[in-house]
């Protein structure tokens, strides 16, 4: 065939053939384009999916009352430690702002509860007041700790929440009860948590909600302050006094005294003082010698040395009859429910 | 895209969202295994995962274990501190019913503390910085005439900023060799950075925010943890120290930090990106001293240069340039912690409100005509 003649044969080919003819040159760099358009705009969605420390974000339009530099939000109460941790009081944040802010990086909050032998009784109450009150619109995880998996109560959960329970040993003493969710937790933010979670919130099973408890308590390492101390001179809090024990605080030191009813963090903070809280758990017993408060007395000692980068006032761990209601307190968030001690620490 | 099946595209292949999704290419090339030849798929595939093994592996990089989200962070992660150990010090008790200061907001609505004298405890916070061993970064720009405020700026930042700590001063100049030599302490270094200048001192200021942005990319990433951004007609006169770091913070004016925020001078025109309408804003910040870790800051030069380019385009000019822009970005992502004007006080104030305790950097009296034309 002469060249004419091919190139003739080839012009008169079918439409569809002119079509594939045609799409075969554009294809290359058109995927080649599409490539790069993906990365691009992919590396930007990934980069900018993790949440980043500073400059949360919140959307345009957003109303809401000027912030006066020259009107404390709190005149009653202080509200920042002098290590610049915010500490949190009714007043002092905007829940529209944060949860803006916290939603943008879609977090999700785990929620640590342990539930041994008798205290599953406060299972029920406890998930659903913190079904109305904590974290409300944000993703939750609740790990529920127990001996007992059949007795966990079935409770509803809103969308973007759910349960997991874990089984655990139960303890002769409740001492070891309560010590144990310092190695328990460390465990398991190691193996599980910081895949599932960005914060955890580790807390006491025999309390309920009853106000918000949301993201303004989140940050890389919060403890609350006990509400049977926060107005005491740090002689008369009840750190471990013996220096012997590994929770030692010298008479002349302290910040505050934190309650061990409800910590947290990022996972990451919360692994490194569960992890060293259950290491001076067990260097005391290897010296025979056990905390006053136990994994309580621990916590302190560790939040001295390692300061909170936000503390939680006593609205977020009150008693209500042991303490009442007095007029610094604007909101009681989480309180104690009523327990016989010695009928709930006995087999 | 249409490549094979346009109409068919259109309707299934939607936004971004669904172009990080292999199905997607599997519906828009359904069965139609000669529109694209192989060879092309498995480059497609092999991009994919690169992309995405770096993105993972970049977001790790930008998120040190145990940090995200909040401001601490594992060791040498500039986006925030680390919760380090302490040993024992002796201070007196924080009070829980007491205030720190009775007299003025001292932590904002998002949680950002506001820095006040009184507010912080100085050896608490040295501490804890010095345990990780940190480098901050001040950046300066000393172009054409402005030279002459460099040597007080300098010989000032030695006795006042960050003393005990790390500090590298970036020197952004177009005249190298008129540099003064500075006498500097141990630990600190000064840089100076080659620029162009621009005719219009708006000019001037505004390209600031390309030229840190750039430079962070390049290099401040690498050599410090902590940026500070600050003009240069300027002298300390007191402490001003680790207090003030954080992932990022911006400072209050001190013509308006007592105004309603109807009053603030943001930009007020709609065609422009510094844009805020009457009823929003925080606060006004002053475009003079900004700063905080080398990503975050790096965000905030970027955004707003691109922000001043998309303006010029449109032929208009925020009304106080780069630090409108400013406004409008620290309005949109919240500062993480933010600066009394003790921070930056002005000359031209003649008294000054007793809720400052301190005046620690003051600007310079300039002759505005002399110093801004050739």
């Amino acid at each position: 065939m002469t060249l004419p003649e091919h190139r003739a044969r080839r012009e008169a080919a079918s439409p569809q053939d002119a079509r594939k003819a045609g799409k075969r040159c554009p294809l290359q760099p058109l995927l080649l384009g599409l490539l790069l358009l993906l990365v691009f705009f992919g590396y930007g969605f990934l980069s900018s999916r993790r949440p980043m420390p500073g400059g949360l974000g919140v959307r345009p339009g957003m109303l809401y009352p000027q912030p006066k530099a020259l009107t404390p939000s709190r005149s009653d109460v202080l509200v920042l430690t002098p290590w610049l941790a915010p500490i949190v009081w009714e007043g002092t944040f905007s829940p529209e702002i944060l949860d803006e802010q916290f939603r943008l990086q879609n977090v999700t909050v785990g929620l640590t509860v342990f539930a041994v032998k008798k205290y599953v009784a406060f299972l029920r109450l406890f998930l659903e007041t913190a079904e109305q009150h904590f974290m409300v619109g944000h993703r939750v995880t609740y790990y529920v700790f127990t001996d007992r998996p059949a007795d966990v109560p079935h409770v509803p959960l809103r969308e973007g929440r759910r349960l997991a329970v874990l089984a655990v040993r139960s303890h002769a003493r409740w001492q070891d009860v309560s010590m144990q969710r310092m190695e328990v937790i460390s465990r398991f933010s190691e193996q599980r948590f910081r895949r599932e979670v960005d914060y955890l919130v580790c807390a006491d099973v025999d309390m309920k909600f009853r106000d918000h408890v949301g993201v303004e308590i989140l940050s890389p390492l919060f403890g609350t302050l006990h509400p049977g101390f926060y107005r005491a001179d740090r002689r008369a809090f009840a750190y471990e006094r013996r220096p012997r024990s590994q929770a030692y605080i010298p008479p002349d030191e302290g910040d505050f005294y934190y309650m061990g009813a409800l910590f947290g963090g990022s996972v990451a903070e919360v692994q490194r003082l569960a992890s060293a809280c259950h290491q001076a758990t067990v260097l005391d017993k290897a010296n025979g010698i056990e905390a006053v408060w136990h994994d309580e007395s621990h916590l302190n000692r560790y939040l001295l040395y390692h300061k909170p980068t936000k503390v939680l006032s006593p609205e977020y761990l009150w008693d209500q009859r042991l303490l009442g209601w007095p007029s610094v307190m604007k909101k009681l968030r989480f309180v104690a429910v009523p327990k016989n001690h010695e009928e709930m620490r006995s087999p | 895209m249409g490549i094979c099946d346009e109409s068919r595209e259109r309707q299934v292949c939607g936004g971004e969202g669904d172009r990080r999704n292999n199905q997607t290419f599997h519906h828009c090339f359904p069965g139609k295994p000669k529109c694209y030849p192989l060879h092309s798929v498995v480059l497609l595939t092999i991009l994919i995962l690169a992309f995405f093994g770096y993105g993972f592996l970049s977001s790790r990089h930008l998120m040190p274990a145990g940090v995200r989200a909040g401001h601490s962070v594992a060791v040498r992660d500039p986006d925030g501190w680390q919760v380090v150990t302490l040993s024992r010090m002796l201070y007196p008790q924080p009070m829980v019913l007491t205030p720190s200061r009775s007299d003025a907001l001292t932590v904002t609505p998002w949680l950002a503390p506001i820095i006040w004298e009184g507010t912080f405890n100085i050896d608490l916070l040295n501490e804890q910085f010095w345990l990780q061993n940190l480098t901050v970064g001040l950046t300066v720009f000393a172009v054409k005439k402005y030279m002459v405020f460099l040597k007080a700026f300098l010989e000032t930042a030695e006795q006042h900023f960050m003393v005990g700590h790390h500090v590298t001063y970036y020197v952004f100049t177009d005249r190298p060799a008129d540099v003064p030599h500075v006498l500097l302490k141990e630990g600190r270094q000064l840089v100076v950075l080659s620029v162009r200048s621009y005719a219009r001192w708006q000019d001037v200021s505004m390209h600031r925010m390309e030229m840190i942005s750039n430079f962070s990319e390049q290099r401040f990433r690498h050599e410090v943890d902590y940026l500070v951004c600050s003009d240069v007609d300027m002298k300390f006169w007191d402490h001003v120290g680790v207090e003030i770091l954080s992932p990022l913070f911006g400072t209050l004016h001190p013509a308006f930090y007592t105004a309603n925020r109807k009053a603030f001078t943001y930009e007020r025109r709609r065609r422009s990106q510094a844009y805020i309408p009457w009823d929003e804003g925080d606060f006004y910040y002053i475009g003079a001293f900004f700063g905080g870790s080398v990503a975050e800051v790096q965000q905030l030069t970027s955004a707003c240069h691109q922000a001043m380019m998309v303006d010029k385009a449109k032929g208009i000019e925020a009304v106080w340039h780069d630090e409108s822009h400013l406004n409008k970005y620290l309005l949109h992502h919240k500062p993480t912690k933010v600066l009394s004007p003790e921070y930056l006080w002005g000359d031209w104030l003649l008294d000054w409100h007793p809720v400052l305790k301190k005046l620690r950097f003051v600007t310079v009296p300039k002759n505005r005509q002399k110093i801004r034309n050739p």
